[in-house]
């Protein structure tokens, strides 16, 4: 009897479920199989016109990327917005939250709001108003810099300081997010602990390195995926303040992806870069989860 | 309840009527780019005035998304009946089957002379013999320059031949100095190295357009010429970021020529303080043998009728309206854009702007880009390899060689079509007919 209603009910959950899964079969597995088989054609132009005109070349497309030098390019440009951006996000993000968590902060929901703002606020919008800031002759950046005796930088036309002018754009467009994450996983810090360690003497600094710091572990590794995934896929900054210039140095793999399928419009080759993309990505994310396990233990 | 059913009805009923009895016209869709996007509406309004059996619906489309929205457009089936198409990428749209051929129409249309045409503008319409847009607008490129600065170097005029005009140039150089320079031929331009290209009689690509053709002795030549200018100091090696502001550049003196296209006489008129107003005019672009060689780029916008309309017949005459000279005439004076029709440019808008006068004598002279649709993608690869040479950096026949070697990996395709018999291929004598 026991057994038939727990059955009845996992066929009730069967049915629960059925309409996310056909929606995620439909709207992504679907689709990413289609891209699959896309990247092994040379799917272009011509093929939008008369899809018989389309090949099958295998590996070939991965191949003539791994050969393409612009694809290395984009990929040590993604990987330099990667590991600068992404420590200096956890720091910015985890500073942010603890400044709002202290119990001296006044006017808290003024200040999570405005940090939270430019999460939310258009990218092109934002690139306006930073393209001013960043402005060679007129910048604000260059007017402080020049009070400070600094020579004005041309901070989007220099191949060398392009990328940290990105940097520094998606680390204030991004880290309201983190920290909002931030806050909560604060919020669930047993204010006990906290009191249990200042009994037993320690500072402001031991507390954040032994009660703080462990008690936010989930979250960090949290934010740290997401981060890294949200990174890697940088398209948006680049692509509204230098579309991949000055001389490709704020190239990324994304707007790489983007100039073939929907500049030039090698569909194939633009679904090669997204898989490859995709296990540069997992890679990244299976050495964090082993990286943090081995911390763990 | 037996009322309430009847009110449902009378509603369901007022509905339906309402919307057959208003509206016994036919509706067609047209989208446009820009600041033509925008004052087309009046002219749509004018249209259904003459013909009321019509409905146009314009859109504007901002340039910078118009062709990707084009293109995705076509993909998913919602392209307007008629629409505005920039002539370089009628080639592209060509490939697509996205736009019907007009050959039939215009052999029957009354409203629109093929003789009252620029035939370097006509030809980027004409695909395999066949025309697949009418142009609409047009624009090229000319010779910018300072009347006074040439004036010093002892030339009331642009001589016409390169070795003339390098001579006129290294006169401006010596009355200007140091750090000016006697023209601006931005590093990051594919045109300039194209045109001359095209003036020496290179063709670019052979076969078809299915093989590379960089390594040609005339646009080896035309690419010497080139890079001389800035070897010898009569061009800055810079690209246009690094000029920042070209308007007060010119002004200061900076550079004494440029060229640039019609946009800018606006332009210049605007940013250029009056008392400089009279120290700049305009020239057609001298030639390798002299004026007639001297060619420019066809560009400018076509009309073209999407294949998968279904009210071809009313979109046509919506294009047969726009073509019309008095239409043309009122365009001109709404956007400031160069007429189609040649016998348009008497009309006041044109004439009373005297650095336009050149434009007309250059439109004469001007020759389509390779019509194919990589061709955006290989000029944007040409911009990338001379750079090196322009800097000094790589040696000139070093950089044609791998721009050959690039562009014919690019075009493996076309020659597999050419081969299966897919590629649709120009064939001289039908693209004469057609012309004519």
């Amino acid at each position: 009897m026991k057994g038939s209603i727990e059955r009845r009910q996992a066929q009730a959950g069967r049915w629960f479920v059925l309409p996310a899964l056909t929606l995620i079969g439909v709207f992504f597995f679907v689709p990413v199989v289609v891209g699959l088989v896309l990247s092994l054609t040379d799917f272009d132009i011509y093929a939008i016109g008369d899809p018989s005109i389309a090949r099958f070349v295998g590996a070939g497309n991965y191949v003539e990327i791994l050969r393409n030098p612009v694809f290395w390019k984009a990929l040590g440009n993604t990987l330099y917005f990667v590991f600068a951006s992404g420590p200096l996000m956890m720091i910015v993000s985890l500073a942010a939250a603890l400044l709002l968590n202290a119990k001296l902060a006044r006017a808290r929901g003024f200040f999570r709001t405005a940090y939270f703002l430019p999460v939310v606020t258009t990218i092109v919008a934002v690139s306006i108003v930073w393209r001013y800031l960043y402005h060679p002759h007129y910048g604000w950046l260059n007017f402080a810099l020049g009070k400070l005796g600094i020579p004005p930088i041309d901070w989007l036309g220099d191949p060398h300081w392009a990328m940290p002018a990105i940097i520094v754009l998606a680390v204030w467009k991004n880290f309201g997010y983190n920290m909002l994450i931030y806050l909560a996983g604060l919020q669930g810090i047993p204010e006990e602990l906290y009191e249990a360690a200042h009994l037993d003497g320690a500072g402001w600094w031991g507390r954040f390195v032994h009660v703080t710091l462990p008690g936010l572990g989930p979250t960090m590794l949290f934010v740290s995926i997401t981060t890294l995934l949200n990174q890697f896929q940088l398209f948006a900054e680049p692509y509204v303040m230098t579309q991949g210039g000055p001389l490709q140095s704020t190239m990324t793999l994304v707007l790489f992806l983007y100039e073939q399928g929907f500049r030039w419009w090698r569909m194939g080759m633009a679904a090669a870069i997204a898989f490859l993309l995709f296990l540069i990505m997992l890679t990244g994310t299976l050495i964090q989860l082993r990286l943090s396990r081995e911390r763990t233990r | 309840m037996r009322r309430t059913g009847l009110a449902v009805l009378a509603l369901l009923a007022l509905f339906g009527c309402g919307g057959a009895a208003h509206d016994t016209r036919t509706t067609i869709r047209f989208w446009g780019m820009g600041r033509e996007g925008e004052v087309v509406s009046d002219l749509a309004r004018d249209f259904e005035r003459e013909n009321p059996d019509v409905h146009v619906i314009v859109q504007g489309i901002p340039w910078t998304a118009a062709h990707a929205k084009l293109l995705t457009a076509h993909v998913g089936r919602s392209l307007p009946d008629c629409f505005q198409l920039g002539n370089t990428w009628v080639a592209e749209f060509t490939a697509l089957h996205a736009i019907d051929p007009l050959t039939p129409w215009l052999a029957a249309s009354r409203a629109i002379d093929t003789h009252d045409q620029f035939p370097g503008v006509w030809d980027t319409n004409v695909m395999g013999g066949v025309v697949y847009g009418v142009p609409w607008y047009v624009d090229t490129r000319v010779l910018f320059y300072r009347r006074d600065l040439l004036a010093r170097a002892g030339y009331d005029s642009i001589p016409q031949s390169w070795v003339e005009w390098r001579r006129a140039m290294e006169a401006v150089k010596r009355v200007v100095g140091k750090d000016r320079y006697a023209i601006l031929l931005p590093a990051n331009e594919w045109t300039q190295p194209v045109i001359f290209g095209l003036q020496n009689g290179a063709t670019l690509l052979a076969d078809h357009d299915t093989r590379a053709d960089f390594e040609d002795p005339a646009f080896e030549q035309a690419f010497a010429f080139f890079l001389g200018l800035f070897r010898d100091g009569l061009a800055p090696p810079v690209t246009n970021n690094e000029i920042a502001n070209v308007y007060q550049e010119f002004e200061r003196g900076t550079f004494a020529m440029y060229i640039t296209g019609p946009w800018n006489v606006g332009e210049f008129r605007n940013r250029l303080a009056p008392e400089h107003q009279s120290a700049w005019t305009t020239s057609p672009l001298p030639g390798p043998r002299g004026a007639a060689s001297g060619i420019s780029l066809a560009g400018g916008s076509s009309l073209v009728l999407s294949r998968a309309g279904e009210h071809k017949q009313a979109a046509w005459r919506f294009i047969e309206y726009l073509c019309r000279p008095e239409v043309q005439a009122r365009f001109t004076h709404l956007t400031g854009d160069l007429p189609a029709r040649p016998s348009v440019w008497a009309d006041t808008a044109i004439t009373k702007e005297p650095a336009l006068a050149a434009f007309k004598t250059q439109l004469e002279r001007v020759v389509s880009t390779p019509k194919l649709p990589e061709w955006e993608e290989i000029a944007n690869r040409l911009q990338d390899q001379a750079e090196g040479p322009i800097r000094g950096k790589v040696p000139a026949d070093s950089a044609l060689a791998r721009l050959d070697r690039d562009v014919n990996a690019m075009l493996e395709k076309r020659r597999w079509l050419l081969e299966h018999g897919k590629l649709l291929v120009e064939r001289p004598a039908e693209a004469r007919m057609a012309q004519r």
